[in-house]
């Protein structure tokens, strides 16, 4: 059940991404440029996942346990620190400089090797920096 | 469909690649019980996130990559194109796995799972994501960087 949901969820996010034009990092850097040729594409995606995600934290709420059996693992929702401000404000620098977050660049890895693999690898380089550095 | 003061954009391609990410998660909440985060999944995939290497994230990582590819293959080459910098690239990178890390999300946990749910540390993590994405593309113009 679990590896059912991890799939179909997989293939559904991946195709998700590539039709919604998030695939290209130029489109989501137009996204974010918004003194140039602005590109709104990214908040019809946001709009559409957010659509059909708030209601799912309704039925979420009325459930026990999950569908596969375990009890839901979610993460806090209220503390606001700096390790989430400065790491977000990071990523923020990131994603603005190569159009990149990590979805859409792990769902190139098929379809543009040779760039997505440069990023991906320095991606692991930089999740292993901080669990070294900032987790002892 | 397209709108004229942004003839690029994609709307009604977005609004429904949206409504499958939102389907998508919504697939892997309900049916595990967890946040569909690639960045966190991917971390637990790899093992770099402590604790033990977790088999479902490695299937929801390699089934991502499946799904866009899939849609390639089907629709025909979708339009990628990523900067020609590679040291630029790869710094990007770099920031972007110690930056989500740090932050616990990306703009799939914290952007899609997390403002959905009205978590307020949340929202503050994706305005502040989107305010910086901003200024560093305004910055970079400033330089003659990245087009």
């Amino acid at each position: 059940m679990r590896q059912f949901v991890a799939i179909l969820s997989g293939l559904l996010f991946g195709a998700g991404l590539a039709i919604g034009g998030m695939t290209d990092p130029a489109r989501v850097r137009a996204f974010l440029d918004i003194l140039g040729q602005w590109d709104p594409t990214l908040a019809f995606v946001m709009g559409g996942a957010l659509l059909v995600m708030a209601p799912v934290w309704l039925v979420q709420r009325r459930m026990d346990k999950s569908f596969d059996g375990t009890t839901f693992d979610l993460p806090g929702t209220s503390t606001i620190d700096g390790k989430l401000l400065v790491g977000s404000a990071l990523f923020g620098v990131g994603w603005g400089i190569t159009g990149l977050c990590p979805g859409p660049a792990v769902a190139s890895l098929a379809t543009a090797f040779v760039p997505a693999i440069v990023f991906v690898v320095a991606m692991i380089a930089g999740m292993i920096l901080h669990r070294f550095a900032l987790k002892p | 469909m397209t709108i004229a003061a942004f003839p690029y954009a994609m709307p009604l391609h977005g609004l429904v690649g949206g409504l499958l990410i939102g389907t998508a998660a919504a697939v892997f909440l309900l049916g595990s019980g967890r946040i569909a985060g690639v960045s966190g999944l991917f971390a637990r995939a790899t093992g770099i996130a402590p604790g033990r290497r977790d088999g479902a994230a490695a299937l929801f990582i390699v089934a991502l990559i499946g799904g866009a590819a899939l849609v390639n293959v089907v629709s025909g080459p979708v339009e990628q194109t990523f900067m020609d910098n590679w040291p630029l690239l790869a710094l990007g990178g770099v920031i972007v796995g110690f930056g989500t890390r740090m932050g616990s999300g990306c703009t799939s946990g914290h952007g899609v799972c997390g403002m959905s749910r009205l978590s307020p540390r949340s929202i503050v993590a994706t305005l502040t994501f989107m305010t910086f994405g901003v200024l560093t593309v305004f910055a970079m113009r400033l330089m003659g960087l990245g087009g």
